[in-house]
């Protein structure tokens, strides 16, 4: 308790000593010189006049100079008395702040050429730099940092003494270190701690500051080269960092999309060419979830995904079990048949979505808690997309868990390696299969609500992934989830790599050569079944 | 050596079916250019476009059948080399637009003044000339698939992998071709055609000549798919598509039969695509997308996998019954194209071919082949 007194009372004492030391010269009449100076409407004097009104600290500095800008300031030259007309039409007298009623007849504007323009915008930056609030007085070295005038060190130097901030005072000693690099007659050790500290900062702007310096000692010159290589190899790092990020959200998405034909291909063999259409049965659910919340009870907005998951599992892994009883049982065996039958199927779904639900694209709305984004260092992170890649994970997780733990997992991992003996053991054979295949679709329906979040929900939402999502099952192996989970994380950064270099789609079309290309040498994948399965 | 394989190839079903073709690759033009347009017999120039087009299909059907009936290769990516022959031929017909295109250029393809193209392309010099289109038409579908197939048959790529992998290899060309600065007119593809050889594209004439050679083109692919499967390369390429292992054991080499079949077939694709381009009177990328891959598969399933007249009745019967259906019902098509895929391949796995031409065309004194594996 006793300490925080103290903390108080030294706190208190601090900043009524920093008030003194920065309204002493102030006080000694220099606003009111300089404010006086402009009734004289010369632009010598005015200009004297502005270095004397933005240094003074003067409450009024800010308006003046403002009014002056926008060409509201007006003297009259026989009283030498100066008014503001403030933007709401009000008039104060510019020396003391007090409300006058009208302007005099014979005041007149206080003229401005060019040259004096860019003084102001200058005095503006500075005053701004004194702004109580942290994060405009950070806005405003940022800019000091941009514009380096040297008109605005005195401004800069005071701040940097007083400020407590620690993120404004970091933007205070990089503009104070640009514009010391930018003066000449600076000592080379002072530009060397300049150079150091821009390159602390380490971005482009540090960057082109850094490479637009010019006239230096060569000690200068070099400290200044090896400052730009280093944050170029820093900036490279980043870049990379922002590639790799987007290719794990990318990656995330084919995996969604890829991991319930996986579980398909992996256990039974089955090609399913309808796949992507499950993935668009779940998007269209969470459309419906979404239509119903919307006009019954908008409260529950912010949860309809959590509605959407479970029913988009229910109503794809149920099309997806009767397709199997149906159909596709009839097939076993013949996997080209398969294929054929399962577009069949597409075709069907893709048109009776279309008939339902219209051929355009359909509305499905973020939530609050998926929109948004945040910094990272200097890249950006968008809330849907790392969601989409935690539910990925969360979904691949279960899942292996599902078949490492459970009695249903045991059997499918028994069909997957043996049918035949499998059968022998009393496993159920048709029924694992009906109940994979309804898994895979359900969680192909599960992958459709997380998409449907960052994609267009149309009829042909399932044909844009269907391509994807078998070269990342072929690249990955068949039968092994991590093989999916490698291919698809792989797939997606390379992609992304490529893309900067050779553009999105011919980036697109490498990956599919090297897919072609890389099917040569490893004819089942990155992560193929071994033994007698193989040839099955 | 020539007689011998003709009457090997030609058995009674076989030189009817190539009586039929030859009738109407002959009747259709003659009534469309003799007869007085209004008579009754008279086919009028739209409906011999139509089935032109159709012609082509039938092609492009013949060169999936050999491979998938014959060798058990099920392309998903064969519409690709249709449109690589159809995009050589568009490139002949650009270059004989001269300076009637819209921007008057006598070199520059329309399209190609528009994207600012300095000059001319490499790759399309020379498609001036009608010899070396035309022999483009081949090359570039073979060569392709000669090294696809290369690639893929020799590391024993085989089954769905093989499918995946070609729908691939057209999805990536379907890419490619839709960029502008592939210089192959980017989404609008090659249109606007005047003249093939000197004679007018539109002309009812042109279009009679079209036609029969597309009958004709039928006439010469069944002969080939004929000579090739009653021969004894026919018989290995069976015995591949029922057993590869067990024919690679008997000490045949797969890879190399695959790879023959394969580049023949491409070539037949890509011939088809030729034809088929000046008829319709456009080539763009949409042709190399998988769904139109996959849609000439059915075609032969329909008809009859491993029945050669079956192919070319399933790809004329089909895209009849599109040409109805999307003019009359255009939102059942799907349906109907979805509900064929199937059944066809649930209920009549023989194809049309199986429901009425099998007992006649199955010699009595041998025992009938294993069911094919795939």
């Amino acid at each position: 308790m006793a300490a925080n007194a103290f903390d108080r009372i030294r706190s208190i004492v601090l900043s009524v000593f920093l008030t003194v030391a920065l309204t002493v010269p102030a006080l000694a009449g220099a606003f009111e010189d300089g404010v006086a100076k402009f009734a004289n409407d010369d632009f010598p004097d005015t200009e004297e006049a502005i270095g004397l009104v933005a240094n003074s600290g003067n409450p009024l500095a800010f308006p003046i100079i403002s009014a002056l800008q926008d060409d509201r300031l007006s003297a009259d030259p026989d009283t030498k008395k100066v008014y503001i007309t403030r933007q709401d039409g009000k008039i104060i007298d510019a020396a003391t702040g007090a409300p006058v009623d009208k302007l005099p007849d014979n005041a007149a504007s206080v003229r401005l050429n060019n040259r004096l323009r860019r003084s102001v915008e200058a005095a503006l930056g500075s005053l701004t730099l004194l702004s109580p609030d942290p994060a405009k007085r950070i806005a405003a070295a940022r800019s000091v940092f941009k514009s380096h005038e040297e008109s605005a060190l005195p401004v800069v130097e005071g701040a940097l003494a007083k400020e407590t901030n620690k993120a404004a005072k970091d933007a205070f000693a990089e503009a104070r270190a640009a514009i010391l690099l930018n003066t000449s007659g600076i000592s080379d050790a002072d530009k060397l701690d300049a150079i150091a500290t821009v390159k602390a900062r380490g971005d482009q702007e540090a960057l082109a500051l850094l490479t637009d310096l010019s006239d230096q000692s060569p000690l200068v010159t070099k400290a200044a080269a090896s400052a730009i290589s280093s944050i170029q190899s820093r900036l490279a790092v980043w870049s990379a960092v922002q590639n790799a990020w987007y290719g794990l959200s990318l990656g995330s998405v084919l995996l969604l999309a890829a991991i319930g034909l996986a579980i398909t291909f992996g256990v039974m063999g089955v090609i399913n060419m309808a796949h992507g259409e499950m993935v668009m049965l779940g998007a269209y659910t969470t459309f419906v979830v979404q239509d119903v919340i919307r006009t019954n009870l908008p409260g529950l907005f912010d949860y309809s995904l959590f509605i959407a998951v479970p029913l988009a599992f229910l109503v794809a892994g149920a099309i997806g079990v009767l397709i199997e009883r149906t159909i596709i049982r009839f097939l076993y065996g013949r996997p080209l048949e398969t294929l054929l039958a399962t577009w069949g199927i597409s075709l069907v779904l893709q048109q009776a979505v279309r008939t339902a639900f219209g051929p355009t694209n359909r509305e499905v709305g973020n939530p609050s808690w998926m929109s948004g984004a945040f910094e990272l260092g200097q890249i950006t992170i968008t809330y849907n997309r790392l969601w989409i890649l935690c539910f990925t994970l969360a979904v691949f997780a279960i899942l292996l868990a599902m078949l490492r733990y459970t009695a249903l997992g045991l059997e499918m991992r028994a069909v997957t390696q043996n049918r035949r003996m499998a059968a022998s053991m009393g496993i159920a054979t048709s029924r694992v299969d009906a109940l994979t295949f309804g898994l895979g679709s359900g969680i192909a329906g599960i992958a459709g609500v997380a998409l449907s979040q960052i994609d267009n929900v149309s009829p042909n939402l399932g044909q844009s992934y269907i391509i994807d999502s078998f070269m990342v099952v072929v690249f990955g192996g068949v039968g092994n989830l991590w093989g999916t989970l490698v291919g698809a994380f792989t797939l997606g950064i390379a992609n992304k790599f490529l893309e900067p270099v050779a553009g999105a789609v011919l980036g697109k079309i490498a990956i599919l050569v090297l897919i072609i290309l890389f099917i040569q040498k490893r004819p089942r994948g990155l992560f193929a079944l071994k033994g007698r399965a193989v040839e099955a | 050596m020539m007689p011998h394989i003709l009457t090997r190839s030609l058995d009674r079903g076989a030189t009817l079916f190539v009586i039929v073709v030859a009738a109407f690759g002959i009747l259709i033009p003659l009534s469309n250019l003799l007869l007085p347009s209004g008579s009754a017999f008279q086919v009028p120039t739209y409906l011999m476009a139509l089935f032109g087009k159709y012609a082509c299909y039938a092609v492009l059907a013949l060169s999936i059948d050999l491979i998938w009936g014959y060798c058990g290769i099920l392309s998903l990516g064969h519409g690709a080399f249709f449109a690589l022959g159809g995009y050589a031929m568009g490139m002949y017909l650009m270059r004989q637009i001269g300076s009637r295109g819209v921007y008057g250029n006598p070199i520059l393809p329309d399209f190609m003044v528009f994207l600012n193209y300095p000059k001319l392309p490499w790759y399309w010099h020379g498609f001036d000339m009608f010899w070396f289109a035309a022999l483009m038409v081949i090359v570039v579908p073979g060569l392709l698939a000669f090294c696809f197939g290369w690639l893929a048959f020799r590391s024993r790529v085989t089954g769905v992998y093989l499918s995946i992998i070609t729908q691939a290899m057209t999805y990536a060309l379907l890419l490619a071709f839709f960029r502008n600065d592939f210089g192959f007119g980017g989404n609008n593809g090659l249109t606007d055609f005047k003249d093939i050889l000197g004679f007018n594209v539109q002309a009812d004439g042109t279009r009679a000549a079209l036609f029969a050679l597309s009958c004709l083109a039928i006439i010469v692919a069944f002969l080939i798919c004929r000579a090739v499967v009653t021969s004894k390369l026919g018989k290995v390429l069976i015995a591949v598509r029922d057993t590869e292992s067990r024919t690679r054991f008997l000490g045949y080499r797969p890879e190399r039969y695959k790879l023959f079949v394969w580049v023949l077939s491409a070539v037949m694709a890509g011939i088809g695509g030729a034809l088929y381009v000046p008829q319709v009177g456009i080539i763009n990328p949409g042709e190399f997308s998988p769904a139109n891959s996959i849609e000439s598969v059915i075609w032969v399933a329909v008809g009859g996998r491993g029945t050669l007249v079956g192919a070319v009745l399933g790809a004329v019967l089909v895209n009849f019954g599109k040409t109805v259906f999307t003019g009359a019902l255009p939102e059942l098509w799907l349906f109907a194209l979805g509900a064929l895929f199937i059944l066809v391949t649930l209920l009549l796995p023989g194809g049309i071919m199986g429901l009425i031409g099998r007992p006649a065309r199955r010699p009595k004194n041998v025992t009938p082949a294993a069911e094919p594996a795939e």
